[in-house]
């Protein structure tokens, strides 16, 4: 009943139940918003004004025009998530939210890393990223930048690996997420 | 037509029958929409006057209030009264011009974000970037204002989108796929929440104002009376149950009675209706009603488990929820005689600690005195609206409001300069009804410009300054824990509010004797039109009892 993790839209009948508990866990909401101006800072001040801290968050489109999402993950071991999502249920022009389950999601994050690399190191750094299943997306004397996607686990994995050569910067997406299955996330 | 001519067919639409507002450049358009629009418009001085006079009518009549302002300046005055409205949940439709399309972010002339800034504290807002959209948005910020939890609702239009020409057609329909308020109520948790009551020892309800904004007042008093349930109203749900009754607390929270917050304090079920657990409900959360189950009905599902985690939440409307909520009450037929115990402790806190204070012995007059002086004065019948601080405490203390609506101060957000604008838009709502306003010597002064368009309007408001010449509460404040270091609160003998009244073209009055005090007000109450009281009131008396902030209701003092 409400427990955030649950598979279905958190409808409002279900958040009649919820409780104002700390799951200790990431979160990942996948918000369905209209796509009128302003909506984005609705949201994010929304968030501000609450004190909930935002992770991560991407926004784009969706297969019908009048529609985007916004996938944010937010961290429920310090803030109560039902509360997070009771508010975004506030705004008018929020539709539908989804806090999605961990285990029947398939969630992903593209991330690009430029790396110090000459002659010998590079060699070495290549074999990382293939095993990351990384691409190398352009080469200088100096440098490699190196495009990898997957799970933020993988993702903060491989930046571990490559922090020894001589990490100069990244930049990361933001984990966009979708259910697994038929039915609609 | 000009998309302002539809504009005004829509506000007549939505049953607009006033609105408050101040023209500027950026809403020209508007105005001149006015001058054949069929609806009356009330000429404010500050357009934070027009918005709580907005509030004021919106909360007397139950109706959709209406404030205009221009862009910039205009539409920044007008943030107090969103803000208040936001946090007392007071369906208000706010009407703001804006510069030309062209001219947006330019930093135009009289340009602000008015939709950004305003953002936070909006139930929603509507930028219209199109001439035709604006009928829509206007019957869809009306259907918002009104619905659901009532707020704030803000349209913004640039100047040269209102006098564009439409294709006008009326609008039958919103279209908000993302706002579906509950209202009805779960059943099972309702059913649950009746054999809650039915197994309480120790009950107690405490109403809010939810249930005034929902017009549920009667439906709180079948249920209360249904059983002897203990009741008890927060600033905001005064008028809710109809005082004084045998079977109401008095008001909870930091001002409240002992006997309403010892109720709580003690209690093992606590149903809460329509209200949210203010910190100035709760003192010390950790230390709240330590034993209580909780029954949480309101219509705002985010405000449920907020403060306090609820045991029975119910998300619903409390005119439906406590007519079913009735109805299976009825149907497990428990026995009162559970509550004796219960009662005889309640009327024990009653006897030893009833709201009292020490009276003069001459003519000076007791703060507390003046607001039983009013209540005699108006036999109880008056819609009265308070400023904020210690005379709005004693508003609330000392005159029982025998309905709803009747009551109508600023509480969230605790505005200053509220009471009168309010009083205002209350009169102008319901005009066959006496309208004072119990007014701080310190609030009044934030928006008596206000009286000239009572002058103007010949609005019968009648305005007592409960005048100590004091930022009171402050001053009590400093008194009580900032070891007496009184700083900047005293406001001396400024203005002379008779002649401030004459000037405004009022009637001014002054009342120092308190033996003729009520007498004296019956004529205040007597003379036409509008009439500005200054009562001059025991300097330093302090507002008890009290729950000094941040600690539990067992820790009241006074």
């Amino acid at each position: 009943m409400g427990e955030p993790g649950t598979k279905a839209p958190l409808s409002l009948e279900e958040l009649e139940a919820s409780s104002n508990l700390r799951t200790g866990r990431k979160h990942v909401l996948s918000i369905l918003v209209e796509n009128k101006s302003g909506v984005l800072t609705r949201i994010a001040g929304l968030f501000a004004r609450r004190g909930f801290n935002i992770d991560t968050l991407t926004v784009g489109p969706t297969e019908d025009e009048q529609i985007s999402r916004v996938t944010l993950t937010v961290d429920g071991a310090l803030h109560p998530i039902d509360q997070v999502t009771k508010q975004l249920h506030k705004l008018v022009n929020v539709l539908k939210i989804r806090d999605l389950e961990p285990n029947d999601t398939v969630a992903r994050e593209l991330a690009l890393f430029k790396v110090a690399a000459d002659g010998v190191q590079r060699g070495e750094l290549m074999q990382i990223a293939e095993i990351f299943r990384g691409k190398v997306v352009d080469v200088t004397k100096r440098a490699v930048i190196i495009e990898v996607t997957g799970t933020t686990d993988k993702i903060e994995a491989f930046e571990n690996m490559v922090r020894p050569f001589g990490l100069i910067e990244m930049m990361r997406t933001g984990e966009i997420a979708i259910s697994r299955g038929r039915s609609e996330t | 037509m000009r998309a302002v001519d539809a504009l005004m067919e829509c506000l007549k639409a939505e049953g607009v029958d006033v609105v408050f507002g101040l023209p500027g450049g950026a809403n020209l358009p508007t105005y001149d929409a006015f001058v054949d629009g069929g609806i009356r418009h009330i000429l404010v001085r500050h357009e934070a006057g027009g918005g709580h006079a907005a509030e004021g009518y919106a909360k007397a009549t139950g109706k959709v209030g209406v404030a205009f302002a221009t862009s910039g300046p205009g539409a920044t005055n007008l943030i107090t009264p969103i803000c208040d409205a936001m946090m007392d949940s007071v369906p208000v439709v706010f009407i703001t011009g804006q510069v030309r399309t062209e001219l947006l972010g330019t930093d135009g002339f009289q340009e602000a974000d008015t939709i950004g800034i305003t953002m936070p504290v909006v139930k929603h807002s509507f930028m219209i970037q199109q001439p035709q959209e604006l009928p829509r948005a206007i019957h869809e910020a009306f259907h918002i204002a009104r619905t659901g939890r009532p707020g704030p609702v803000l349209v913004d239009i640039p100047m040269d989108l209102s006098r564009a020409e439409i294709a006008y057609e009326p609008v039958s329909d919103v279209r908000l796929p993302g706002y579906q308020p509950r209202v009805e109520g779960n059943q099972k948790q309702i059913r649950q929440a009746a054999k809650a009551f039915a197994s309480a020892q120790r009950p107690v309800i405490y109403a809010g104002g939810g249930i005034v904004n929902a017009n549920a007042a009667e439906e709180l008093t079948e249920f209360v009376r249904s059983d002897r349930f203990p009741v008890t109203c927060t600033l905001m749900g005064l008028g809710a149950f109809p005082a004084p009754d045998p079977q109401w607390l008095g008001m909870l929270g930091m001002h409240g009675t002992r006997a309403a917050n010892y109720a709580m304090d003690e209690a093992d079920l606590i149903c809460a209706v329509g209200a949210r657990f203010d910190d100035r409900i709760t003192g010390k959360l950790s230390e709240f009603a330590p034993r209580a189950k909780f029954i949480h009905i309101d219509v705002d599902p985010a405000e449920i488990s907020k403060n306090v985690p609820a045991h029975i939440p119910i998300v619903g409307d409390a005119k439906h929820v406590l007519a079913k909520l009735l109805v299976e009450y009825r149907a497990i037929g428990a026995d009162p005689a559970r509550l004796d115990a219960w009662w005889s402790r309640i009327e024990g806190w009653r006897e030893k600690y009833p709201l009292a204070y020490e009276d003069s012995a001459d003519a000076e007059i007791k703060p507390q005195y003046m607001v039983q002086a009013l209540f005699e004065a108006t036999g109880g019948e008056a819609i009265v609206t308070s400023d904020v601080g210690q005379h709005q405490m004693w508003a609330a203390q000392y005159y029982d409001f025998p309905q709803p609506r009747r009551w109508i101060n600023s509480g969230g957000l605790g505005t200053m300069g509220f009471g009168l604008p309010a009083a205002m838009g209350a009169a102008v709502g319901c005009p066959d009804r006496l309208v004072c306003c119990i007014a701080g010597d310190g609030s009044v002064q934030m928006n008596a410009q206000e009286l000239a368009t009572c002058a103007q309007n010949n609005t019968p408001i009648k305005v007592f300054i409960m005048n100590n010449g004091y930022l009171g509460m402050v001053r009590q404040w400093q008194e009580l824990f900032w070891d007496g270091r009184y700083s900047q609160v005293d406001m001396g003998e400024f203005p002379d509010f008779v002649k401030l009244a004459e000037a405004y073209g009022v009637t001014g009055m002054r009342l120092e004797d308190k033996r003729t005090l009520v007498d004296d007000m019956k004529r205040a109450i007597a003379t036409d039109g509008p009439v500005l009281v200054d009562v001059r009131v025991t300097r330093e008396e302090n507002t008890y009892p009290m729950i000094p902030a941040g600690q539990a209701a067992r820790e009241m003092v006074g």
